[in-house]
């Protein structure tokens, strides 16, 4: 069975809001006004970026000082093909940054023609964006020194501190569902369910699992299941779920059982109303028109009555079929 | 060889909220620096650092134990963080207590936090599959089911929710580092809010909070040595198991019963519902108290929502007062949660919960569970060793 395992891409984003803190969100707004802050820690010397609590020693950091806006390059790499939400399109270096008057550098880039003009020890300084918004990114980066540096080293007094920021974060993942569930969601694209049944237990999953839950005995045997089952149990959503506004509430999500498996999953029951759903209801599936099935459990688009008599359900804890090729 | 004797000598909580003003390492070092005041010790007493917290994509901050390190005074220490989702609280605290029971370490600062306000829970438990249909939708969607399955087979009555949902709101009113303070609140009020996920109203769910809780574990010496109130662990345990498997028992999970009865023969302990003076249950959603009164062996099976019906569960005459600090119901940092069911606990045997204390509380049970039920840690604790 070498059938080639499916892959599809998998995007997650979401726009953190970071608070701040009282000394990163000084140091944000001095960037917003043109200045670097730094924190002075116990001995005098100078954290900047500056941190709330002392690396070494933890101890509260308070006193926030300005540090000059030119500095030494003290280690770096060249950067010639950025990614996107880097800092620039075009190549730079990222670099290590001691600025004068602060004792630890800081991470930025450095805007030069190529690596050839980057050097450990060059003396920089920074360019500011034009648009300051409280953020790292205020810093547009670094160029060679050219005496053009701003000496501002005042953060006005009755400027609104910035408190939060946001970190929009975006993960793109390549998802593989694995060998039974690829062909699970092949058999799928033909309108047949698929599960697989544990060689321990006799129990069968669907979607199938590729390994036993309770025993961990690879479950290499599939199995086709009917495509009707009964209501476990459900829920009936009643409020919109802003995450899901392709579902219009009031909805019925259950616990779908099938003949012949041994464990439900969610499905949507439709074509009845909420208050009429009952547990033990029988159902069939409502699949998608036959032109436009794919590799997808979406081409079942929910679960309808069938109109049979109710499945009796007497125990009232356990969920699943336990008869079904033995215990637990 | 016997196990070392853990105590606790120090409990720090931040007030619960729906923002905490500061950074997420300020908010950590607050729980943390009251709860070493409590224990009287400063960072260069504690030997390791445990912390715990829900999945990172809860707050956007990936491996946060990297960078909370100076603010927990654990440079040049052991920095460790556990992860069970929702119980992660509980079994956070269990791993630090195992740390000084197995005399790895002495003095152990453990925490637990969330910061909701940074992102959404309910995005990160609806992440869309690629090939997957969900109808799924935040933990209520799942949790639901479960409930109602308990609801009809038990045949309890409806509004036996509504009766928890409140009983832990007043209890909240006593507990000033509870989130939700709602003094006007009325029991008609809990039953007419909208239902979200039938059969659970709003009204019988729990906040989104930010918040940190810490404490500091010790072992017997430092224990004796403590000039302040100490709690006696007297028991840990944690189980697990798979979420979904043919005849799973949902309602009352195998590894829930198995984590009970564990930790209960640790402590000693017979006549559960006599002898535990004081619950910290985790009860996200109102009807999860009667559930796990059945499961952890208070009550027999089906008769939980009696104890709750008779006012058992009340601090106010109850026998078996459960979740007096307001619970999961009335504060949910979900990293946290766990924690503050297992500090709740201790600080009601240590006899420092204030107007929430259970009068003469000796030995009490802190609880936590997460995942898909799949997860379960639970401590016993004691005013005697």
């Amino acid at each position: 069975m070498a059938e080639e395992v499916l892959t599809a891409p998998l995007v997650l984003e979401y726009p953190f809001t970071r608070t701040t803190g009282p000394i990163i969100g000084s140091f944000l707004t001095g960037l917003r006004e043109g200045v670097i802050l730094g924190v002075k820690r116990s001995d005098g010397s100078v954290l900047c970026p500056p941190l709330e609590y002392d690396p070494d020693t933890s101890e509260e950091l308070s006193e926030l000082v300005p540090v000059q806006q030119t500095g030494t390059v003290i280690t770096w790499t060249w950067n010639g093909a950025p990614r996107p939400q880097q800092p620039f399109s075009r190549p730079f270096a990222w670099a290590m940054i001691l600025l004068d008057g602060a004792g630890t550098p800081m991470l930025h880039a450095v805007l030069v023609d190529g690596p050839e003009a980057m050097s450990t020890g060059m003396r920089v300084r920074v360019e500011w964006s034009s648009e300051r918004q409280g953020h790292i990114s205020d810093i547009a980066g670094f160029v060679p020194d050219d005496g053009a540096a701003s000496t501002a080293t005042e953060v006005p007094a009755e400027v609104e501190e910035v408190r939060s920021v946001r970190t929009p974060i975006r993960m793109e993942y390549t998802y593989t569902p694995g060998r039974s569930l690829s062909q699970y969601l092949r058999a799928m694209s033909e309108k047949r369910i698929l599960g697989d049944r544990c060689p321990t237990t006799g129990q069968v999953f669907v979607p199938p699992r590729g390994v036993s839950p309770m025993t961990g005995t690879i479950t290499d045997e599939m199995v086709e299941l009917p495509d009707t089952g009964y209501v476990e149990s459900f829920n009936v959503t009643r409020v919109p779920i802003k995450m899901r506004p392709d579902l219009t509430p009031p909805y019925v999500s259950a616990w779908i059982v099938l003949d012949g498996a041994s464990v439900g999953f969610m499905g949507l029951v439709m074509n009845i109303e909420p208050e009429a759903v009952r547990i033990g209801m029988r159902v069939r599936a409502v699949w998608k028109p036959d032109n436009e099935l794919e590799m997808s459990a979406q081409n079942i688009l929910g679960w309808e009555p069938t109109g049979e008599d109710d499945e009796v359900v007497t125990d009232y804890e356990r969920i699943g079929r336990v008869d079904q090729g033995g215990s637990q | 060889m016997a196990k070392e004797q853990a105590a606790v000598i120090g409990v720090g909580q931040t007030k619960y909220d729906t923002t905490y003003p500061g950074s997420m390492a300020g908010m950590l070092r607050e729980a943390a620096t009251k709860a070493l005041a409590m224990a009287d010790k400063t960072w260069a007493d504690i030997d390791a650092v445990v912390m715990g917290k829900a999945p990172d994509f809860f707050e956007g901050v990936m491996m946060p134990e990297i960078y909370l390190a100076e603010a927990l005074g654990c440079v040049g220490k052991p920095i460790m963080r556990v992860h069970t989702a929702g119980s992660v609280g509980g079994s956070t605290a269990c791993v630090a207590a195992s740390m000084i029971q197995s005399r790895v370490h002495r003095t152990v600062l453990t925490i637990g936090w969330e910061k909701q306000s940074e992102s959404n829970a309910m995005w990160a438990l609806s992440l869309p599959q690629p090939f997957a249909t969900s109808v799924n939708a935040g933990a209520g969607g799942y949790f639901s089911p479960i409930i109602r399955r308990y609801m009809m087979m038990t045949e309890a009555p409806e509004l036996i929710g509504c009766m928890v949902a409140f009983k832990d709101r007043q209890h909240a009113l006593r507990n000033p580092q509870a989130h939700l303070h709602q003094p006007d609140l009325t029991f008609e009020q809990v039953v007419e809010s909208p239902m979200l996920w039938d059969p659970i109203r709003y009204s019988e769910t729990c906040p989104s909070s930010d918040g940190a809780c810490a404490i500091v574990l010790t072992d017997e010496a430092g224990g004796e040595a403590h000039n302040g109130p100490v709690a006696w662990v007297k028991g840990t345990a944690m189980r697990s198991e798979s979420n979904s498997y043919g005849g799973r028992n949902m309602v009352s999970p195998a590894a829930s019963e198995e984590c009970a009865n564990d930790v209960f023969a640790q402590a000693g302990i017979t006549d559960r519902r006599r002898e535990i003076d004081a619950v910290e249950m985790y009860v996200p959603f109102s009807w999860y108290e009667p559930m796990w009164l059945e499961s952890l062996g208070f009550a027999d099976k089906g008769e939980g929502w009696k104890m709750v019906e008779q006012g058992a569960t009340s601090i106010d005459g109850g026998d078996l007062p459960v979740n007096c600090s307001g619970g999961v119901l009335s504060s949910n940092p979900i990293g946290a949660s766990g924690m503050i069911r297992f500090a709740e606990a201790a600080m009601q045997v240590m006899g420092i919960a204030g107007d929430h204390q259970v009068d003469g509380a000796r030995t009490a049970l802190g609880h936590a569970y997460g995942g898909g039920a799949q997860y379960y840690a639970m401590w016993i604790v004691g005013a005697e060793k």
